[in-house]
C-alpha cells in the first residue's frame, strides 16, 4: 500500500499552548487510521491543519508523494481531502440532495439541475451502500442518517481521504455498528479514512492502525490487531487507568425522589416528556439510557425546576416540588450537574470564585453588611478547588480559561458541597477525557455510597452500565422499561433505545 | 493585609487593562482626525489647540465642559448598567426627558420647602420617573419577550411628545414655547455663587452627584448580591436561571436602575442648568451620546467618567474650532472615528496581529485554549 498522506514535523502553537509538537504521521491508502488522544491532545488541531483550517508553524505535508501547501479547505478539497466535523453543517429544511450539492450545484444554463443532483446522489449512495434517501429533509432524518449525508457530501466533492472528527459521539450502539460497516465498504473501494476519537472500544473495532497523541506529541503508532484496550488507555493518558468502575452492592434507604406521570413540553411547544414515572431510593443510582433528543433533557429540567411540568407530580423526600422555581428546588436539596457546562453550569466570564457560589450566593455565610463577602467567597472556592483537584493557577481566573475537565470538577465540587439529598447528573462526563471521566465516576459512586439518590442521564451506554444500579431506557418521551443493571446487556438496551421492546418476561423480577 | 494590597493592585491592573484599549483607540482617532484636517488644508495643531482651549482654556470653560460631562456620566452609566445585564437601553434618551419633566413638576409644584429637601425631592422624582419609564421596557422584555431596543426607541418618541404636551399645557409658561420655572429652593447649588472665577459658568454640584453615582454603580455591580445576579443574567441567562436567579425580575430591576440614572441626568439638567424645560423639536442627544460614552468607557464606571469627560471636551471645544475656520463637523468626525475604533475593537485586533502571526480567531479555537 502506498502512502497517501505524510505529515512531517508538524508544529503548531496557540498562545500559551503547544498544540502540535513535531508530529510525524503517515497514512497509507486504503486503511482506517485512528488518531487517539484525550481532549486537548492536539488531534483535532492536526486534522484542521490537514484540512487547511490552520496553517502549521512548522512542518511539511505530502499528499500522494507531492509536497503541498494547504492554506484553505478549498485546496484540501481539490487534493481529495474531505472532513466530517463533529457538529454537522447541514441546512435542516433542505433535502438530502440539496444539502449535498450545496456550493457545487449542477446547472442547466442558469437553472439548478435538481434531477441530475438527485441522480448523482443516488448513484453515490448505492455505490457505497449508504442507503440515503435524496428526497428526505434533513430535519426529518436521524442523526446517524445525517452523518451519512455529511460523508456523501465529501464523496460528492471527490474526496479520497476522509477525516471524521469524533463520529460516534452522537450515535446509538447500533448506528455505531452500521458506521463501522460503511467505513469498511469505503476503504474496500479505495478510500482512506482518518478517524479522530478518544473512545477506545471503537478504535479496536474500527481501525487498522492507531496513532496515539498526547500533549501535542505522537506517543506511538500501533497496529490495532497487535494491541489492546489497556495498552491504548495507558499510552493515551500517560499512566495506568482503571477502566472499570469499582462499586459495592447498593445499600438502599428511603425513597428520595418520586415521579408520577410527568409530562412536559420542549422549546417548540411539543410534548417531549410523555408520562414518566419512577422512584429513586437513597444510596441508589438510576441511569437513564437513551439516544439524544428523546426527552431526557426536558425531563431533567422539569425535575430541577427549569421547565414546567404540564401534568404529573414530583416529590422529593415526600415534599411536593412540582413546578417549584429553580431556587426552591435547590433549597429543597437537589444538586444538579447540567448537561451543558457552558450554557447552564457555569458563567464563563465569572471568576472561579464567583462560579463556586452560583446557586448558594444568597446563603448568609457569604454576606457582609449590604454586600457579598468576597474574602469568604474566595476562601470557600479555594477549599473546593483543593478538595476536588481543580487545576487552576488561582480562584481568580475566569471559568472560560479552564479545560473542560476542570470546569466540570468545579461544577461537581459546587454541587456536592451543598450536600443535596438528590443529585441529578446529566451527561456528567460529556467531552471529558479518560482521566477526568475516571475521576467523575469515582466521585459519583462515592456520593451514592454516602446515601445520596442519584439520577444519572447519559448518552454513553458504557457509562450507564458501569454506574447504574437500575437502568431506565427512554425513548420518544417515555420510559420503555426499567431494568436491573446487573442483568442488562448492551444489545438489549440498544434495541430499547431505538424504541423496540425486548421480551418482557426477561426483565421480570428486576 | 498583604493579600489585600495585592488584591488592590490586581484590581487597579484590571481596571487599567480594561481602559487601556479605548485609550489607545482615542489617540489613534485624534491622529486620524488630524490627518483629515490637514487634508482640508488646515493646520491640525491649530485645530486641536482650539478644541482644547475652547473646552479647558479657563475655569469658566472647564466649568461648562463639566456641566456637559455631568449629564454624560449619568446617561453613560445608565447604558453601561443595563448592558451589564445584557440589555441595550437605547431608551436613556426618553428616560432623560421624563426625568427632566418630572423634576420640573416637582421643582415647581412644591413651594416653601427648605432648599436641601426640595432639591432632593426634585432629583429623586426625576430619577424615579426615568426609572419607571425604563421599567416598562424591562417589564415588556421580561413578560412578553418583546425586544428592548425596539420598545425603547418607541418610548423615546412617546417621552418627547408627552414632555412637549405637558410643557405646552399644565406646565406651560403662558404664551411661551417653554415651561414654567422651578422654585429657587429646587435649584442645585452653583459654584459661581461662592467662587467668582466660575462667574460665566453654570457648573453646579451635580458633577459630585454624578461621581458618587458612578462609585455607587461600581459597588452595586461588583460587591452586592444584586450586582452578582444582574451580571450573571447579563453574561449567561441560562446559567443564572440554573443557579436559582430570577431572570425576569433582574431584567426589570436592571432596567429600572438604568432608568434611574438617566432620569437623574434629566433631573439635574432641569434643576442645575436650565431651571425649565424647552419644547423639544428633536431629541436632546444626551441619552444617545450616553451610548457612545458607555461604549468608549467599556461599560466600566470609571471608564464612563473618563469617556464622558472626553465627550464633554469634544462637544464644548467644537465651536472654538469653528472660530478658527475649521468646520465644527470635525468634532463629529473625531467622535465617529473613536466609536468606530472602539466598536471594531481595532486596537485589540492590531495588538494581536503585532504580537504574532496568529490571527485572533485562531486563539479562540477550542483545542488551543484547552
Amino acid at each position: 500500500m502506498s502512502l497517501i498522506v505524510e505529515m512531517k514535523g508538524i508544529s503548531k502553537s496557540f498562545p500559551g499552548v503547544q498544540a502540535n509538537d513535531n508530529i510525524n504521521i503517515n497514512i497509507k491508502q486504503g486503511e482506517i487510521h485512528v488518531l487517539l488522544g484525550e481532549n486537548g491532545a492536539g488531534k483535532s488541531t492536526l486534522m484542521n491543519i490537514l484540512y487547511g483550517l490552520y496553517t502549521p508553524d512548522e512542518g511539511e505535508i505530502f499528499v500522494k508523494g507531492k509536497k503541498v501547501k494547504i492554506i484553505s479547505p478549498n485546496i484540501a478539497i481539490s487534493l481529495g481531502i474531505g472532513m466530517v466535523h463533529q457538529h454537522f453543517m447541514l441546512v435542516p429544511p433542505f433535502t438530502v440532495a440539496e444539502n449535498i450539492i450545496l456550493g457545487l450545484e449542477p446547472k442547466k444554463g442558469f437553472i439548478l439541475d435538481l434531477d441530475k443532483a438527485i441522480k448523482d446522489v443516488k448513484e453515490l449512495s448505492n455505490k457505497y451502500e449508504l442507503k440515503v434517501d435524496p428526497y428526505a429533509k434533513i430535519q426529518d432524518i436521524s442523526v446517524g442518517m445525517q452523518q451519512r449525508v455529511e460523508i456523501l457530501k465529501t464523496l460528492y466533492r471527490g474526496a479520497e481521504i476522509l477525516i471524521l472528527d469524533e463520529p460516534t459521539a452522537v450515535l446509538t450502539p447500533q448506528e455505531i455498528g452500521e458506521l463501522g460497516i460503511i467505513l469498511k465498504s469505503l476503504v474496500s473501494q479505495g478510500k482512506s479514512i482518518i478517524l479522530i476519537t478518544h473512545k477506545l472500544k471503537e478504535v479496536m473495532v474500527m481501525s487498522d492502525i492507531v496513532t496515539i497523541i498526547r500533549s501535542g506529541k505522537v506517543i506511538d503508532t500501533l497496529k490495532t490487531s497487535e494491541t489492546n484496550i489497556e495498552e491504548l488507555a495507558e499510552k493515551m493518558v500517560g499512566r495506568k487507568v482503571s477502566l472499570t468502575v469499582k462499586k459495592e452492592t447498593a445499600n438502599l434507604g428511603e425513597t428520595i425522589l418520586q415521579l408520577k406521570n410527568i409530562k412536559a413540553l420542549d422549546n417548540r411547544g411539543l410534548e417531549a416528556v410523555k408520562g414518566v414515572s419512577f422512584e429513586i431510593k437513597s444510596g441508589e443510582i438510576l441511569g437513564i439510557a437513551g439516544v439524544d433528543g428523546n426527552g431526557q433533557n426536558e425531563l431533567v429540567q422539569t425535575i430541577t425546576g427549569l421547565r414546567k411540568a404540564t401534568e404529573g407530580e414530583i416529590k422529593l423526600e415526600n415534599k411536593d416540588i412540582t413546578n417549584k422555581s429553580p431556587k426552591e428546588v435547590i433549597e429543597a436539596g437537589v444538586g444538579y450537574i447540567p448537561e451543558d457546562r457552558h450554557n447552564r453550569g457555569l458563567i464563563l466570564d465569572f471568576s472561579l470564585a464567583e462560579n463556586a457560589i452560583l446557586g448558594t450566593h444568597r446563603k448568609s455565610g457569604f454576606k457582609k453588611n449590604l454586600g457579598l463577602d468576597y474574602k469568604k467567597i474566595r476562601e470557600h472556592s479555594r477549599k473546593l478547588i483543593e478538595e476536588f483537584d481543580v487545576r487552576t493557577p488561582s480562584e481568580k481566573v475566569y471559568a472560560k480559561a479552564l479545560s473542560g475537565g476542570n470546569q466540570q470538577k468545579l461544577i461537581i465540587a459546587r454541587e456536592f458541597d451543598r450536600e443535596p439529598s438528590l443529585l441529578v447528573a446529566s451527561q456528567p462526563t460529556r467531552g471529558l477525557d479518560v482521566g477526568a471521566i475516571e475521576y467523575v465516576h469515582k466521585r459519583l459512586i462515592e456520593q451514592r455510597d454516602k446515601g445520596k439518590a442519584i439520577l444519572l442521564v447519559s448518552l454513553e451506554l458504557d457509562e450507564i452500565l458501569a454506574l447504574s444500579d437500575r437502568i431506565a431506557v427512554m425513548y420518544d418521551g417515555k420510559i420503555v422499561d426499567i431494568v436491573d443493571a446487573k442483568v442488562a446487556t448492551e444489545t438489549e438496551l440498544g434495541i430499547m433505545m431505538a424504541g423496540g421492546k425486548t421480551n418482557e418476561n426477561q426483565w421480570e423480577g428486576s | 493585609m498583604e493579600s489585600m494590597k495585592s488584591e488592590f493592585k490586581s484590581n487597579i491592573k484590571n481596571t487599567f487593562s480594561e481602559i487601556m484599549y479605548p485609550l489607545i483607540a482615542i489617540v489613534f482617532s485624534f491622529v486620524a482626525a488630524g490627518i483629515l484636517v490637514y487634508a482640508f488644508g488646515k493646520d491640525p495643531i491649530v485645530a486641536f489647540k482650539a478644541l482644547f482651549w475652547g473646552s479647558l482654556g479657563d475655569l469658566n470653560k472647564v466649568g461648562e465642559t463639566l456641566v456637559t460631562t455631568t449629564t454624560l456620566i449619568l446617561t453613560g452609566l445608565s447604558i453601561a448598567f443595563a448592558f451589564r445585564c445584557g440589555l441595550f437601553n437605547i431608551g436613556a434618551e426618553g428616560q432623560f426627558i421624563m426625568g427632566g419633566v418630572i423634576s420640573l413638576w416637582a421643582g415647581w409644584a412644591f413651594k416653601g420647602l427648605p432648599a436641601f429637601l426640595h432639591v432632593t425631592i426634585t432629583l429623586i422624582a426625576g430619577a424615579i420617573g426615568g426609572g419607571l419609564w425604563a421599567g416598562i421596557i424591562g417589564w415588556l422584555k421580561a413578560k412578553v419577550g418583546s425586544h428592548e431596543v425596539i420598545n425603547s426607541i418607541m418610548m423615546n418618541y412617546i417621552a418627547m411628545n408627552l414632555s412637549n404636551y405637558l410643557i405646552m399645557t399644565v406646565l406651560n409658561e403662558p404664551n411661551k414655547a417653554f415651561s414654567v420655572e422651578i422654585e429657587k429652593s429646587a435649584r442645585l447649588w452653583r459654584l459661581s455663587e461662592k467662587f467668582i472665577q466660575f462667574k460665566y459658568s453654570r457648573i453646579h454640584i451635580g458633577i459630585l452627584i454624578a461621581l458618587i453615582v458612578a462609585l455607587f454603580t461600581y459597588y452595586l455591580l461588583n460587591k452586592t448580591i444584586r450586582g452578582y445576579e444582574i451580571r450573571a443574567v447579563g453574561f449567561n441567562p441560562g446559567a443564572a436561571e440554573y443557579g436559582g436567579i430570577d431572570v425576569s425580575k433582574n431584567i426589570v430591576l436592571a432596567m429600572f436602575i438604568s432608568g434611574l440614572f438617566a432620569g437623574l441626568a434629566g433631573g439635574i439638567q432641569t434643576a442645575g442648568v436650565q431651571y425649565r424645560v424647552n419644547n423639544l423639536f428633536g431629541f436632546t442627544g444626551y441619552g444617545l451620546d450616553g451610548i457612545a460614552v458607555a461604549l468608549v468607557g467599556n461599560n466600566h464606571p470609571i471608564g464612563v467618567i473618563l469617556s464622558a469627560l472626553l465627550f464633554g471636551i469634544l462637544q464644548k471645544g467644537g465651536p472654538m474650532m469653528q472660530v478658527e475656520g475649521i468646520p465644527k463637523e470635525v468634532v463629529g468626525i473625531i467622535q465617529g472615528i473613536i466609536i468606530l475604533f472602539v466598536a471594531a475593537n481595532f486596537v485589540r485586533v492590531m495588538a494581536k496581529t503585532f504580537r504574532g502571526k496568529k490571527a485572533s480567531h485562531e486563539a479562540k479555537i477550542k483545542e488551543g485554549v484547552k
